[in-house]
């Protein structure tokens, strides 16, 4: 066994993970220490610390189920078993921009199917594939407790909102150039293995993160502003077509 | 449809109640100096004034019961807790809100998240807990920044860690992002997942009040439930009956989705009718009709027009045969295709199945097989049949209501809209464009 070819699976056993570089696992045993700490009983915090190694490598490698279980005083089985459970932990190596579309029932009959769709084309790749540049991921995802604001496309986990294909086009063209792009709900994009880091319970430390894009989105006013008398009740007019609350 | 001028008792300013969503406009609305303008962390100070069961008797006696699906009496809930056992207690709050339709908890957390965040510190009082989690889905990240937020902010202003407001409660909060996974909203499939394990739900008895988290006595409420507290501490359980029903009192959220002219959140007292909403709303988007509805999620049963005037709370939904569930309004126009939306969630059901029980891990799967086929029109009359059966085997016979729920769209589907799989299968094909249900079909007609 001199190359390992990897399109051919001998179905073999693999040899133990490699370990992280020094500095790496140095570092991220503290942050594990921290997050372990959250918790009564060591084990629950083998979530976080799935999204902890995600945030180093962008996805959840062997070497990091090694550590994970290393940590925890689990066995790798035991960690892959949770590891392969959730859809939140990428299995392979993926874009910086993870673009999810909602194609759950509401989402896909007001225009999530064709934005899927559309997007897939339009960037030349399948469900669960990542453009050549390495920058966007496409995948359809489930609702996402959104569904007033739908059709609904999330980057990264962030929100945005009403979407239509021409705008979900325009979105990852930006993202693949660069361009900054703003949530509507939610703050500046980071990178796929930043945001992983949020969820592993590390908070967002970037200034003015936390506020950006206000108290609400419209559709979560919706009734308030009824309700105090700020939008005339009853108008047959498509508030998607006209401006509210004048 | 009219325009009001005037307020008269069907104007929104007399009907909706914000009470949770009352200042979510304010700019800084998920501060705790926001917060603490509207009368933020008031009813933890009178909660702490009270002994614990008190606490309970109090809540209980508000009748305020979970917005989670299930509408099991909070308060009761609480009263499950054995004490003096010399374990610990745990409060886990459900934040994972993933029920497709279901859009309340998010928003607000996003806007509001001290009133989960004072809930919390309340229930635990009356629970007699020193460490509560809130399981927050992990696909929604602003969210958690909030969360991260509140939390600290708490805990610098004493309301969370050691002898709070000097009361002589220690309670740690520990904010937990899940990763992905619809059943984890089932109780005990949160709290195994919650141990760092697969969620897959648990065999009752024991119940989490008894065995919980690391087998401790545990009580799971939903966001909303928890965060009802507060305000009913404040205002009183009198004022918290003054709205709503006798069974069912109280304010709650609606939230309105799919093809209607306003979408978003409407806060109304229990028992409030689609109709209502509606009206008040602006109806279904121009020129199009109503054709069916979840009143609580896709896993409640769906209803149709003929259950406009049905009250949204939990005894008039169960009595047109569904379930008041999440409240998730998500309503159809006559463009949509049934056979297609039950395909969907069907799928859904299939891919979030946890596969620990057999009859929802393999129906699921038939299921879909079938449907695809009935919706692509290679289906034939006795593959009906076959749905039919199978969706009666998953029901009432599987390890948790996520098998329930898959079959809910299914039995009621069948009942309103038979006719239109027929369709399917004599025309071979669906005879629906989906165009013309998209967001922005009719914007060409309007411009």
């Amino acid at each position: 066994m001199t190359t390992a070819d990897q399109s051919i699976q001998l179905g073999m056993p693999q040899l133990p993970a490699p370990a992280y570089e020094p500095e790496v696992q140095e570092r991220l045993a503290a942050d594990a220490k921290e997050i372990i700490s959250r918790y009564p009983d060591s084990r629950s915090a083998l979530l976080p610390m799935l999204h902890l190694v995600q945030s180093e490598e962008g996805h959840v490698t062997r070497t990091g189920m090694q550590f994970c279980a290393d940590q925890l005083g689990l066995t790798t089985a035991e960690v892959t078993a949770v590891a392969t459970f959730y859809t939140m932990y990428r299995r392979k190596p993926s874009g910086d921009y993870q673009v999810g579309v909602c194609t759950n029932t509401l989402c896909a009959v007001m225009g999530g199917d064709a934005i899927f769709e559309e997007l897939q084309t339009h960037l030349g790749v399948g469900n669960g594939e990542t453009t050549d540049d390495g920058k966007v991921t496409v995948e359809h995802i489930e609702c996402n407790a959104a569904c007033d604001y739908a059709p609904v496309v999330m980057v990264n986990w962030e929100f945005f909102d009403n979407q239509t294909v021409e705008s979900a086009k325009q979105l990852v063209d930006d993202l693949r150039a660069g361009r900054d792009v703003q949530p509507t709900r939610g703050a500046k994009l980071c990178t796929f293995k930043d945001t992983a880091r949020i969820l592993a319970g590390f908070p967002d430390q970037r200034e003015g993160a936390v506020a950006e894009s206000g108290g609400a989105g419209p559709a979560s006013l919706a009734g308030l502003k009824l309700a105090k008398g700020e939008s005339a009740p009853g108008r047959v007019v498509s508030p998607r077509d006209a401006e509210e609350g004048e | 449809m009219t325009v009001t001028t005037e307020v008269n008792e069907h104007s929104p300013e007399k009907l909706l109640t914000p009470v949770l969503s009352s200042f979510w406009d304010a700019e800084d609305a998920w501060t705790l100096d926001a917060y603490h303008r509207h009368e933020g962390y008031e009813g933890l100070r009178k909660a702490l004034q009270m002994p614990p069961d008190d606490v309970i008797a109090y809540v209980k006696d508000s009748g305020l019961r979970g917005r989670g699906g299930a509408g099991f009496p909070t308060g009761m809930k609480w009263q499950f807790i054995p004490q003096g056992d010399g374990k610990p207690h745990y409060l886990v709050v459900n934040a994972d809100e993933s029920e497709p339709g279901t859009c309340k908890d998010i928003p607000l957390l996003f806007a509001n998240p001290h009133s989960l965040v004072e809930g919390i510190v309340i229930a635990c009082h009356a629970i007699r807990s020193n460490h509560a989690f809130i399981y927050l889905r992990g696909e929604a990240v602003p969210v958690l920044r909030r969360l991260h937020e509140a939390v600290r902010e708490a805990y610098a202003a004493g309301y969370l860690g050691k002898n709070i407001l000097g009361s002589g409660l220690d309670l740690e909060l520990t904010v937990h992002a899940g990763a992905g996974a619809y059943i984890c909203g089932e109780e005990t499939a949160l709290l195994d997942s919650l141990e760092g394990r697969r969620g897959q739900p648990r065999l009752r008895p024991p119940f989490p009040a008894v065995e919980g988290l690391y087998a401790c006595p545990t009580v799971v409420n939903n966001v909303e439930s928890i965060a009802s507290v507060p305000a009913i501490m404040n205002k009183g359980k009198e004022w918290f009956r003054s709205m709503g029903s006798e069974k069912s009192p109280g304010f709650t959220l609606y939230s309105l989705s799919g093809h209607v002219a306003r979408p978003g959140q409407y806060e109304a007292p229990l028992g409030i009718t689609l109709r209502q909403l509606l009206d008040m709303s602006g109806g279904m988007r121009p020129g199009h009709r109503l054709k069916f509805w979840t009143p609580g999620g896709s896993s409640t049963p769906m209803l149709t027009d003929e259950h406009l005037d049905v009250p949204l709370d939990y005894e008039g939904v169960g009595g047109a045969g569904s379930m008041l569930g999440t409240k998730a309004l998500q309503c159809f126009d006559e463009t949509t295709c049934v056979v297609r939306a039950v395909t969907r969630w069907t799928e859904f059901y299939a891919h979030e199945s946890c596969g620990k029980c057999t009859p929802c891990r393999e129906g699921t799967y038939w299921l879909v097989q079938l449907l695809r086929d009935i919706e692509a029109g290679k289906g034939e009359m006795a593959d009906l049949d076959k749905v039919a059966d199978i969706a009666d085997n998953i029901n009432g016979k599987s390890f948790c209501a996520l098998g329930d729920g898959a079959a809910a769209p299914i039995a009621s589907s069948f009942k309103h809209f038979r006719a239109e799989y027929e369709q399917h299968i004599t025309g071979k094909g669906c005879p629906f464009d989906p165009r013309k249900s998209t967001l922005w079909s009719d914007q060409e007609v309007d411009a």
